[in-house]
């Protein structure tokens, strides 16, 4: 009968089935789940964000490749990862931005924050958050000074008042209103209508009416993103859940003018970068705590940072720097939460 | 439904045998019997070259307490004793039997109407004699087991029939053709351990089988069926007994430890055997299955008998059969040819074709957590694989690397295909290595 195929015999260690899912399929959801917020990005901005997007996305798949290529490695292109990179540094600049910002800000995420610190798996921050910072710190008047209106209505989405994003309107409004007499009456009143009507301007920052940056601006395309995501076990609900619920809590708290706990939290977490930071990048496997109470101690991490950087920070938007100093904080927290192990009993 | 902490859910593949009846193998022409076959001290042979022998006749002695003997699976003549491929210890000896033309068995098998009125003592060394060991795999000696420490007070049996590692269905259909020889065994070892408590833990995929146990307890007040949701490593003591008891067993202790001793369908259907007929193991129920055979069956197969013949009777392999596994696909062990023989732990022989036994190639660690997420010892395995690669294995130790009950739910999960509990397995090796050089 059959004669034995020796040689064809395998021999290696148990287990020897493994579940499909794979780096590249976690890598491809996620760009997958950001086309809705692409989407968005162009019918509000136009073809100058798709521009900016492409710039990023090749410059960070070039970079890669030549990187691997230098390093004598396997290429490993295809897994998606670079591509992530890319589209989330070009969500996070402003339409305005000049064509050599994306360029330069993803060879900056895979060479230096990437590559460098060892590669895929390795880097301690988030390649582009690290990048965005360090666009930020580089070219402050092109990455904030001229936000690029929407297609329709104003930037900040309420009329009466110039201002970029909805969170600097509401920054500045609060600055006004803490020192009305260095300011003239018309601002002083200008200011209080805007924070009084903010929840007019709900309908569009849901959609993404509003000034901001590419990618961040429209909540329910990065939602629809999200629950792809959740769907396919890309990112799980411990960071995003505790991070929005971290900065709703604090910014009710003290996000308002009128004393503690009239803060409008409904506001802060649909405006600024905060859904597409919570869900698209504070999530990024590499640079998160791998357990899920370290990961919801990181989310609150995240959301507290956030709301003190938007409330009494220099910058209207805490969410970047918030995950990078997390990031930082990542391996402090692995150490203190590693699990009560089946069977311990903790004696001290 | 209640269940343990951790766990995976792999491709069940109960399909191929679930419904496929226990069939006798044929009685082959000749076995070999490895002389060790469980865990625990060596056996010491007692019979030579070119002797004559009984089925049923102890080919070896057990050396020691934790120890079981071994006994010929057919009658006919000892035609080596040599050492042979090893299932699972790679290189052992063997003693190896040409069948005789007929089948001949030891007198002493008979039926004893009276067993029930065996004092535990006696019960537990027919159980001895009968050369038991663990059939779920583990193979640790059955009666060591049901003799706990004076100062270990024991209040429950459970009887494992969860059978978690996925294609494996051996105790699937001894559930259904045998449950009254099954809890028969059950009684004796409550009665054997005074215990007033029984549970019998079953995983919903094996509905009937809860059945007809249910029914089979039917007047028992002191046992019960629970049924337990599907998911791997249910099978693994601590995880049954964390399921079934919300008990944990403490880090580097034992069942016996919180009260409780586990035992598998198809260790109880032999002790039924082995006290209620001195009946020596001489065969077991294997399930021989996978995509790399051509006809998937569960047989009754003596000890000793090799793969080929198994095979061949159950059609050969595939053109692209690629890998044979004694046991599950999770914590089963390859086999290098189809020359070994089937020993008292083999719950299965699994072919798997080239596709699936592809061995994937390792990515970096994304750190995404989820062997975190899976692993029923609440372990770190991406740390304590790249502790082990730098061979910083006291520090693993400190991790504690020795709690890793090597179930493979991580290198399962990992979408990096990682070789974690392969690792970790490796450094556990070492670290027992070092400990036992530091003395």
């Amino acid at each position: 009968m059959s004669d034995a195929p020796e040689k064809l015999l395998l021999s290696s260690s148990s287990p020897h089935v493994r579940d499909s899912d794979s780096i590249p399929k976690i890598m491809w959801t996620v760009n997958i789940a950001m086309i809705p917020a692409l989407i968005m990005a162009f019918y509000f901005f136009g073809p100058k964000a798709l521009w900016i997007i492409f710039l990023a996305v090749a410059s960070a798949v070039l970079t890669e490749g030549i990187i691997y290529k230098l390093a004598k490695q396997p290429a490993r292109i295809q897994d998606g990862s670079a591509v992530i990179t890319g589209v989330l540094l070009a969500f996070n600049l402003p339409a305005s931005a000049p064509w050599w910002m994306p360029v330069v800000g993803s060879v900056f995420a895979i060479a230096i924050v990437k590559a460098l610190f060892g590669g895929l798996g390795n880097n301690i921050l988030n390649p582009a958050l690290a990048a965005r910072a360090f666009l930020l710190a580089s070219w402050p008047v092109e990455m904030t000074a001229s936000w690029v209106a929407p297609r329709e209505g104003t930037i900040s989405g309420i009329n009466g008042i110039t201002s970029a994003t909805p969170l600097n309107l509401l920054k500045q409004s609060a600055k006004i209103i803490a020192s009305p007499e260095s300011f003239e009456p018309s601002q002083v009143q200008a200011a209080q209508n805007a924070i009084a009507n903010l929840s007019s301007t709900y309908t569009n920052l849901l959609i993404g009416n509003v000034g901001g940056c590419i990618g961040e601006t429209s909540v329910i395309a990065l939602l629809i993103g999200a629950l792809i995501m959740f769907y396919r076990h890309a990112i799980s609900w411990h960071i995003p859940f505790t991070y929005i619920g971290t900065v709703a809590l604090f910014s009710w708290i003290f996000g308002g003018s009128e004393g503690l706990f009239t803060g409008n939290w409904i506001f802060h977490i649909l405006s600024g970068g905060l859904i597409l930071g919570a869900f698209y990048m504070a999530t990024d496997m590499v640079s998160s705590p791998v357990s899920h109470k370290g990961q919801m101690i990181f989310g609150m991490g995240c959301g507290i940072l956030t709301v003190t950087i938007r409330i009494w920070g220099g910058y209207p938007e805490g969410v970047s720097y918030a995950i990078i100093l997390m990031n930082l904080a990542v391996p402090l927290i692995d150490r203190y939460t590693i699990p009560r192990v089946f069977g311990e009993v903790r004696t001290k | 439904m209640r269940t343990f902490p951790g766990g995976v859910h792999p491709f069940e593949g109960k399909s191929y045998t679930e419904k496929k009846k226990i069939e006798k193998l044929p009685r082959p022409k000749q076995v070999t019997i490895p002389l060790q076959q469980h865990i625990g001290a060596p056996t010491k042979p007692l019979v030579e070259k070119g002797q004559e022998v009984k089925a049923g006749e102890k080919l070896a002695e057990a050396e020691g307490y934790v120890s079981v003997p071994v006994h010929a699976s057919v009658s006919g003549k000892v035609k080596a004793l040599e050492d042979i491929d090893h299932p699972v210890a790679g290189r052992g000896p063997a003693v190896i039997i040409e069948a005789g033309e007929t089948e001949e068995w030891i007198e002493t098998i008979k039926i004893d109407e009276k067993y029930q009125d065996l004092s535990s003592d006696e019960m537990r060394k027919r159980i001895q004699d009968a050369g038991l060991a663990g059939l779920g795999g583990a193979t640790f000696p059955t009666h060591v087991k049901l003799k706990p420490p004076e100062d270990k007070k024991i209040d429950v049996a459970l009887l494992n029939g969860v059978e978690c590692e996925p294609y494996l269905t051996a105790d699937h259909r001894l559930m259904l053709e045998y449950p009254a020889d099954i809890i028969r065994g059950f009684r004796i070892i409550m009665k054997i351990l005074g215990v007033k408590r029984g549970i019998i833990g079953i995983e919903k995929n094996k509905k009937d089988a809860a059945e007809v146990m249910k029914k089979q307890i039917a007047g028992e007040g002191d046992m019960e069926v629970m049924v337990l949701p599907v998911k791997y490593p249910q099978g693994a003591e601590k995880q049954l007994i964390k399921a079934a008891l919300d008990r944990e067993v403490p880090s580097g202790g034992l069942p016996m430890d919180i009260g409780a001793v586990v035992q598998n369908v198809g260790t109880a259907k032999a002790i039924y055997d082995a006290v209620s007929s001195c009946r020596p193991l001489t065969e077991r129920v294997v399930t021989v299955t996978g995509p790399g055979i051509k006809e998937p069956k569960n047989l009754l197969i003596p000890i000793g008998t090799h793969y080929q013949d198994i095979i061949d009777f159950c059609g050969g392999l595939t053109e692209k059969a690629a890998k044979i596994i004694m046991g599950g696909p999770m914590m089963g062990i390859a086999q290098p040819n189809l020359k070994v023989p089937v020993i008292k732990g083999t719950s299965g022989i699994l072919v798997l074709e080239g596709k699936q036994a592809h061995l994937p190639f390792e990515e970096p660690c994304i750190n995404c957590g989820r062997c975190v997420e899976v692993c029923p010892s609440h372990l770190l395995p991406t740390t304590l694989q790249r502790l082990v690669y730098h061979e910083r294995f006291e520090e693993a130790g400190k991790l504690h690397l020795m709690d890793c009950i090597e179930c493979g739910s991580c290198s399962y999960i990992c979408p990096a295909n990682r070789y974690l509990v392969q690792s970790i397995r490796h450094g556990k090796r070492q670290l027992l290595r070092l400990r036992k050089k530091a003395g």
